[in-house]
């Protein structure tokens, strides 16, 4: 079996057996920031707390990468036959925050801005010994159909 | 701010040079600019350069003379040219100088930008495929689009226009028109824009000559006065490029911001502007620029657009040069090309591309990474 590994060891729980992110939540204001990051952007204050986000939200903009991103920095497939287009949005966390992800779905006519999204890990691309490099995606509600 | 202005202008064409260097064509652009104010180096009492892939500006003084001026290397994303002139600006308006120049100049790869990031182990976000300006570009409008009603005919009609413009100026890149279909026809880059309505990354030069306004008809008979040049960065809340998380509240952008800082450093409002450059990194933020910049409403743009305001003769001429999409994006260079084209149309001397009816007050707008804004407001 393929082993997997995470693209970061700091943006969710790996290894978890539910997908997991984390953030961080400033002491003073209750503002969250994604990844986790010392200082509030909102109030300027220092003091923050790791905690975890919501997995379910609500689709706030879309596009599809329709292009192989240049390569380095990304580590997925980019010659004509590998690379796959694929989503990306902003899903909106109720009371948290909105996160930029990777989309599982990367047909326009099946993404629809208000449509719920569930987290789930996916698979960037493989690295040079072969394992699979995992990052966090959305999948639309009710077809996180993998891992 | 009405202490500076504009006497020289210089450039060196965008697009490709093959065997020029980014510093080559900062060096013509340089030299241009001295021979439109009727100036040698010598005469030059403070420089600014701006360039984001380098190399380091002020190394140029070995070709255009070793003098000992002073020489300030700026380096502020897409806001380089603004703050340069800025920077420029104010050694003048602190008296610490009469005359002195702002060069800007770049050459990028071809292809979208490459951006790493990170400091904190492996670069997570380049390497999940996210840290692309184009996916902002396509999410920022795509949400504009479903909020305001703008069509993807509308964006098509952004690029023709600019490629229309280009065609008649003989320092742009791209100098074929295109029509609508053929924009809308053109590869899907970052849904839902299209390779046509993207700029490229490019290459070119750009020099202003600056002097204290009461000095200026000593030195040319057709000044342009700086009225304000503001800079401004992001606020809590606003929608920016690269942000792997964005807070649930909104607030303006920098580019309002500094637009509004501008109109009131200048005692103008939108309405006074004759001709704008707006950063058109690709055709939706021309759209959406209209109205942060205040020339309409929001939504207001897909009925001027279709109706032809927004084009040389129309009712506000924006991006008469071609803009970016044009033009290419050499970071370093792009905000100075505005102004420059500016300073032309108030001079009368856009030959092809001239608007009509003698243009009183420019504006120009930059907006890049990772959410900053500058704005000039220039008049005859």
């Amino acid at each position: 079996m393929t082993t997997r590994v995470p693209v970061s060891e700091w943006l969710f729980r790996w290894p978890s057996d539910h997908p997991v992110l984390l953030a961080s939540r400033c002491l003073n204001c209750g503002n969250h920031v994604f990844p986790v990051q010392d200082g509030c952007p909102r109030c300027t204050s220092d003091a923050s707390e790791v905690v975890e986000l919501g997995s379910r939200g609500t689709l706030w903009t879309w596009t599809v990468q329709g292009f192989p991103p240049k390569a380095p920095p990304f580590l997925g497939a980019t010659s004509p036959e590998g690379f796959r287009p694929f989503g990306v949005g902003y899903v909106e966390l109720p009371g948290q925050l909105k996160i930029e992800a990777r989309l599982t779905e990367s047909d326009p006519d099946k993404l629809e801005i208000g449509m719920e999204m569930d987290l789930v890990y996916d698979v960037i691309g493989v690295d040079e010994q072969g394992n699979e490099i995992v990052t966090y995606a959305f999948a639309p509600a009710g077809q996180e159909g993998q891992s | 701010m009405s202490g500076v202005a504009i006497i020289g202008i210089g450039m060196h064409a965008f697009g490709r040079t093959e065997g020029m260097s980014g510093m080559d064509q900062g060096v013509v652009a340089a030299r241009r600019a001295l021979a439109d104010a009727g100036l040698r180096w010598s005469d030059i009492e403070f420089a600014v350069g701006g360039s984001m892939q380098g190399p380091q500006p002020d190394s140029m003084v070995s070709r255009l003379g070793l003098t000992g001026l002073p020489f300030t290397n700026v380096v502020n994303g897409c806001a380089t040219g603004g703050t340069a002139l800025a920077t420029a600006a104010n050694a003048i308006e602190s008296g610490r100088a009469d005359v002195a120049i702002t060069i800007g100049f770049d050459k990028h790869e071809r292809g979208a930008f490459r951006i790493s990031s990170d400091s904190k182990g492996p670069d997570w976000y380049g390497g999940s495929g996210l840290a692309l300006t184009t996916q902002f570009f396509g999410m920022k409008i795509t949400r504009y689009m479903h909020q305001y009603g703008i069509s993807q005919s509308t964006l098509a009609k952004v690029a023709e226009k600019a490629f229309r413009n280009g065609s008649l100026n003989p320092m742009a890149w791209r100098r074929k028109p295109l029509s609508e279909q053929e924009v809308l026809d053109s590869a899907m880059l970052s849904w839902p824009l299209t390779q046509y309505m993207f700029c490229s990354p490019g290459e070119g030069g750009v020099a202003l000559i600056l002097c204290d306004a009461k000095k200026a008809t000593q030195y040319t008979e057709h000044p342009v006065y700086l009225r304000a040049s503001v800079m401004r960065t992001r606020r809590y809340g606003s929608f920016e490029v690269l942000a792997p998380s964005l807070a649930l509240e909104h607030n303006d952008g920098p580019t309002a911001d500094a637009s509004r800082d501008a109109y009131e450093a200048a005692g103008i409002g939108p309405s006074d502007v004759d001709v704008a450059q707006l950063q058109d990194t690709e055709s939706g933020a021309e759209v959406m620029h209209m109205a942060e910049n205040g020339f309409c409403e929001h939504g207001e743009q897909e009925a001027m657009i279709q109706a032809g305001d927004t084009e040389i003769g129309g009712r506000l001429p924006i991006n008469t040069d071609g803009g970016c999409l044009a033009n290419g994006e050499p970071i370093g260079a792009s905000g100075l090309r505005q102004v420059c084209e500016s300073v032309l149309q108030l001079r009368g001397d856009a030959g092809e591309r001239q608007v009509p009816g003698h243009p009183q007050v420019a504006y120009t707008h930059v907006y890049g990474a990772p959410g900053i804004s500058a704005v000039t407001v220039l008049t005859r």
